[in-house]
């Protein structure tokens, strides 16, 4: 039986014309430039962002960029350093690697694993959701009220009265503690169930299960939060201004032993918001470069996250 | 026919239990984790507890004469309420105009526009301007917003200014507010959206009449928690605003100003620990209260709209 086909070549134009009327859909492409244009102007900001921060701090970079490196905080712009801001930040991230990571890790697993739907969890969760959203410059007042002032004999008996790097990485483990919390439940639910029925039906304990079954399917995820979350702790200021951190001239902090985690201290923040407000011209562009640098460290950490996580969603 | 019966081990309920030791060290794990998760409790309850003691402290001493004057000057005993909590609102209405446009059309273009490649470029460029520090934004909102923009707009407009502030915290609040809508209209089924193309609805219909209708409730999430983070907001009003130490009351956004988070801020900014006449440091946990109770209030009535979206579909 013959079939004579339509010819094919101006069929599709045609059957469009045909369905659409012949009308061109203005009101489509007016919202649809709209909504790109909103997006546009995002990145525009971001560009004009970068530029500016790079183009303002490139003098520092090519002129004095081992001093401006390696120096501490002074009254002269031109000899001003950020050692200490880095010393500071350092410190910081490794308060909150070794406190908020595990805490926040061993939090998710109890209310994924080991109580989930139980009315504690749910409580556990209504409260990490509240605390996720307030304000981190009342986790300042808590961090002052809690290691500067009641923990003092811990945090800093000498001269710097509690106003140290201690009580500042404390601060910031329990900042982001939280958001630990949220994306790493959010990557254990994420792990199917068939995983843990095999542990179990093989007699697997509890954590024997989550150890070695779930705990590896999850850690990408994992980590992809604990990342971004160390990222937030590096870029917060307002709780380290509440909780002291020094803003003017800093003589010492700028070890890395143990010893000086009771010196007084500045962060990276706190460097740019103290330069920031200067008047003189210099402080400007040092400003740019501490920014620059303080970038450079925020978002290799957050294109380490999101390459992690885009790697883990193809493997699925 | 052989006999059947074979020797068996003596069989109770002590050996269905297992090793004694492997129970008591799974017991002990269970007891680190469980302490793990209520330490977010004790956390919420020591900053309720905190701030509760001065607040206390400082309403039961405050004269109410002191709450209401010219301006807020804590160091001068003048805790002029009014002052910090209009700046607060001028910040978030204008971050707000900025954040929502924004962060609202960036959303339906990358869940009803964009193609999967398209969006797998564009989403990471947000997700890095939600992670740039607000220092960074206010130094921005200094050096560029306001010189830029706002003296553009107002010949009169100081370089410090709440306007540019505003403008930056907006900036700050747009991938937030992104990311919750787009989440939201994600997860409007397909179903909705095909029955509507099946209808002969346009795209755009589609997305104004049937996504973004359905979608409503996590979009409303979205702006009342844009909202909550930029009352939050601390540095880039402490740097593009201005007004370290006080400030009068005023409305003009064009002039320098104060808001509840910078004006914590600015009060323990340069000094050893907080000090002042009287209750200057009792101000501080005053002012934290209000802002720990405002948003509070903001993120349940945002969870609850989350939950509505998510309960339908």
């Amino acid at each position: 039986m013959a079939v004579t086909t339509p010819p094919m070549t101006a069929a599709p134009e045609l059957v469009r014309q045909r369905l659409q009327g012949k009308k061109v859909d203005a009101a489509g492409l007016i919202f649809r430039a709209l909504l790109l244009l909103a997006l546009l102007v995002t990145m525009a900001v971001l560009v004009v962002l970068l530029v500016e921060v790079l183009t303002g701090g490139w003098g520092v970079f090519t002129t004095r960029m081992g001093e401006f490196l390696t120096g501490k905080l002074g009254s002269s712009a031109a000899r001003s350093g950020i050692a200490q801001g880095l010393r500071g930040t350092f410190f910081i991230g490794a308060f909150v690697v070794a406190l908020a990571f595990p805490l926040g890790v061993g939090a998710a697993i109890y209310l994924e694993e080991y109580a989930p739907k139980s009315r504690f969890a749910r409580f556990v969760d209504i409260n990490i959701r509240n605390l996720a959203g307030v304000p981190s410059v009342v986790y300042g007042l808590l961090g002052f009220a809690i290691f500067v002032k009641a923990l003092r004999f811990l945090t800093g008996p000498g001269s710097a009265n509690g106003a140290t790097v201690i009580s500042a990485g404390l601060t910031l483990a329990i900042l982001v503690l939280p958001i630990v919390i949220i994306t790493a439940a959010e990557a254990i639910r994420a792990v199917p169930d068939s995983l843990r029925e095999a542990g179990f039906g093989v007699g697997a304990t509890r954590w024997e299960v989550v150890r070695s079954h779930v705990l590896p399917y999850a850690s990408p995820g994992i980590l992809t939060g604990t990342v971004l979350s160390l990222a937030r702790a590096l870029g917060e200021a307002a709780p380290l201004i509440l909780v002291g951190a020094t803003t003017g001239f800093l003589s010492e902090g700028a070890g890395y032993g143990l010893s000086t985690l009771q010196e007084r201290f500045t962060a990276m923040p706190i460097v740019i918001y103290s330069w920031a407000g200067r008047p003189q011209p210099g402080f400007a562009s040092n400003t740019a470069a501490a920014i620059v640098v303080l970038l450079a460290v925020v978002l290799l950490a957050n294109a380490a996250a999101i390459l992690l996580r885009n790697r883990y969603e193809k493997r699925r | 026919m052989a006999d059947t019966s074979v020797e068996v081990a003596p069989f109770s309920v002590a050996s269905l239990r297992g090793n004694p030791g492997r129970i008591r060290k799974e017991a002990a794990i269970r007891g680190v984790f469980f302490a793990a998760a209520a330490l977010s409790i004790v956390i919420m309850a020591l900053i309720v507890l905190t701030l509760a003691r001065e607040t206390y402290t400082f309403v039961s001493q405050v004269e109410l004469a002191q709450l209401w004057s010219d301006g807020w000057f804590p160091r001068r005993a003048l805790y002029d309420i009014r002052t910090i909590v209009v700046g607060s609102v001028l910040v978030t209405v204008i971050a707000m105009l900025v954040a929502t446009p924004l962060g609202m059309g960036a959303a339906v273009y990358l869940s009803e526009y964009a193609r999967p490649r398209v969006r797998g470029v564009l989403k990471p460029v947000l997700e890095v301007l939600a992670s740039i520090p607000s220092v960074v934004l206010g130094f921005f909102a200094l050096t560029w917003i306001s010189p830029e923009i706002v003296q553009r707009l107002s010949d009169r407009a100081s370089l410090f200014n709440l306007a540019a502030a505003g403008i930056g915290v907006g900036i700050l609040t747009t991938p937030l507010v992104a990311s919750i809508a787009e989440d939201a209209m994600g997860s409007v089924p397909k179903a909705l959206r095909e029955a509507s193309y099946g209808m002969g609805a346009r795209k755009v219909t589609t997305s104004v009449r049937v996504v973004i209708p359905a979608a409503v409730s996590g979009l409303v999430a979205a702006f009342i928690v844009g909202v909550s983070r930029a009352i939050g907001e601390t540095m880039v009003v402490a740097i593009a605003a201005g007004a370290s130490g006080g400030s009068l009351f005023s409305l003009n956004v064009f002039d320098r100003g104060q808001t509840m988070t910078a004006a914590m801020a600015s009060l323990a900014t340069g000094t050893d620990a907080v000090v002042g006449a009287g209750l200057t440091f009792q101000s501080l946990f005053f002012v934290g209260s209000l802002l720990f109770v405002l948003t509070l209030l903001l993120n349940v009535f945002a969870d609850r709209y989350v939950r509505r979206v998510r309960q339908k579909y």
